[in-house]
């Protein structure tokens, strides 16, 4: 009934089937539709009116115009990225289907592909409604960063992924008990990708810890393009660098974890 | 004798004869302090249904893990359909397939939902065809568009089943596949376990509390105690080696450090 050789490598037909999975689940249920317009939407409400009032009363924002509203969306593609990524996952241990996955034909690259595909999709149902909101009621315009905007969004989904990807090894390895660090890791990060100011208020030392981060070139970047109307494609070059080094990493990582669990007998319980 | 002993005699994974399903040897598993399974060894012929016995913690869901490649081994080899798992088992798990109670079916996806995806996983060909085909068999035409969350214990075996189906295996691994089922539900899904292994000469290795049903269904029993292997015969030596006329007797025997129903004097 079934064709080994198709067993064999990297299988579309097999990432197309979790694909699949995640889409029956997210179509079946109406309030994880509406968590993922719901932040967003919020966020960029709340952060335009902010923008909106500091605009009126300060020249340097009134001359940065978009800084702050840009700002938030790039930071949300970069936290709703990992955690669609992450939440994806997640519904397999929710599940108890990890299990079934494991034990078929299924590979690892081929399940954290699938993961990547479903953090675009879920991206896309949050962050565009995000962004017209941003253009109906702020007047900012984030597609018309033009092709920096792209990358930009591929500098940060690299960066998300390689974030969801460790901490899917951590919660495969210590079981649902590990499932905090999915919402608060990116958390962790965000004062040092100096998303809403610049990396040189940093003490110097904070600095270099801050360069090791991509999503700090990126909002460095839509800084320089807003604000001195400069595209530093040395900066996405350098965040796309390390990018490779993380994701390279951050497999690595979810593959020893994976290994640890199956030492320890951690996917038989897959519990707390 | 136990099947340790005997094991020994059998072919092993060093020494190995490819028309074994599954062979285990020497395999180890130590967690921390606790040795769940203590070196054991056996090898199950082809189209062999065998049935793997022992209390809570004997080791039975850890050797099934193990020779699943879910478990690593601490020591000794586990070789499936041919190939060392779990090194090989890219070659081996589109032709296996198993049901456990340490795993369930996605809820919120329908019976056909689930059997679709878990298909495609398998590279099963002419999917919609096989589907309806298992519908049929295991009598899912009725709730198979209805969510899998909202089927009855009995009902949900049976999609676990077809799930296991699916790819039609060639080797089936039951971890209490009739646990919290009527006795009618439970007879049902033996009487097609049964068919299955008959019609397709699969081989089966099924780890069950319910005596009665691995008498029906196991040519082989493979007794487990405190991560050893403490009998391997079929039903019928087993009870006559232990003077009983059933195995539930038998498993109390050996549960209970008793030897040919009376207790041992160590104890």
């Amino acid at each position: 009934m079934t064709d080994i050789s198709l067993h064999r490598g990297i299988s579309l037909h097999r990432i197309g089937a979790m694909i699949l999975r995640y889409w029956y689940l997210l179509m079946s249920s109406w309030p994880r539709l509406l968590e993922l317009l719901y932040w967003p939407a919020m966020q960029i409400i709340t952060w335009g009116f902010i923008q909106h009032y500091i605009a009126l009363n300060a020249n340097f924002f009134a001359r940065a115009g978009g800084t702050l509203i840009g700002a938030v969306i790039l930071w949300d593609i970069l936290f709703r990225g990992q955690l669609g990524f992450s939440i994806s996952f997640l519904e397999e241990m929710w599940a108890r289907n990890l299990g079934n996955l494991m034990m078929s034909p299924l590979k690892p690259i081929e399940f954290l592909l699938s993961l990547m595909v479903m953090s675009l999709i879920r991206l896309a149902i949050g962050v565009i409604p995000m962004t017209l909101l941003a253009l109906i009621f702020f007047h900012f315009n984030v597609y018309s960063l033009g092709l920096p905007l792209i990358a930009f969004f591929c500098n940060l989904i690299f960066t998300s992924w390689s974030v969801g990807i460790f901490v899917s090894g951590l919660v495969l390895r210590n079981g649902l008990g590990a499932e905090s660090i999915v919402w608060t890791l990116m958390f962790a990060i965000m004062p040092l990708a100096c998303i809403y100011y610049p990396v040189s208020v940093l003490p110097v030392w904070l600095q270099y810890v801050a360069w090791a981060l991509p999503p700090t070139y990126v909002f460095e970047g839509m800084r320089a393009l807003l604000i001195d109307n400069t595209f530093r494609i040395d900066l996405m070059l350098d965040a796309l660098a390390i990018n490779a080094v993380l994701l390279v990493a951050s497999f690595w990582a979810f593959l020893a974890l994976l290994r640890s669990a199956k030492n320890s007998g951690s996917l038989l319980s897959g519990g707390e | 004798m136990t099947g340790n002993d005997k094991a020994s005699s059998r072919p092993t994974v060093a020494g190995s004869t490819s028309s074994a399903a599954i062979e285990v040897d020497r395999l180890v598993k130590v967690y921390k302090q606790t040795r769940a399974v203590d070196d054991i060894s056996f090898s199950l012929p082809r189209g062999s249904i065998t049935g793997l016995l022992g209390g809570n913690g004997a080791g039975k869901t850890t050797t099934i893990a193990m020779i699943m490649g879910l478990v690593l081994p601490t020591s000794g080899r586990v070789q499936v359909l041919g190939h060392r798992m779990p090194e090989e088992s890219a070659a081996v798990l589109g032709r296996m397939n198993f049901e456990s109670p340490y795993v369930d079916m996605p809820m919120r996806l329908t019976v056909r939902q689930n059997l679709t995806i878990f298909g495609k996983l398998y590279a099963v060909k002419n999917l919609s065809g096989r589907i309806a085909e298992l519908a049929e068999d295991l009598d899912l035409t009725e709730f198979i568009d209805r969510a899998n969350g909202k089927l009855s214990a009995g009902q949900k075996t049976r999609v676990a089943l077809a799930k296991a189906l699916i790819n039609q295996p060639e080797l089936l691994l039951l971890d209490e596949p009739t646990a919290s089922l009527d006795p009618d539900t439970a007879d049902w899904v033996r009487g097609h376990m049964e068919r299955y292994r008959k019609a397709n000469n699969a081989t089966i290795l099924l780890a069950s509390h319910n005596m009665l049903e691995v008498e029906r269904l196991c040519d082989r029993v493979i007794i487990m105690k405190r991560g050893r292997v403490e009998d391997d015969d079929t039903p019928e030596a087993i009870m006559a080696r232990y003077n009983r006329t059933t195995l539930e007797e038998v498993f109390l025997d050996v549960a209970r450090g008793r030897v040919n129903g009376e207790r041992e004097a160590a104890r």
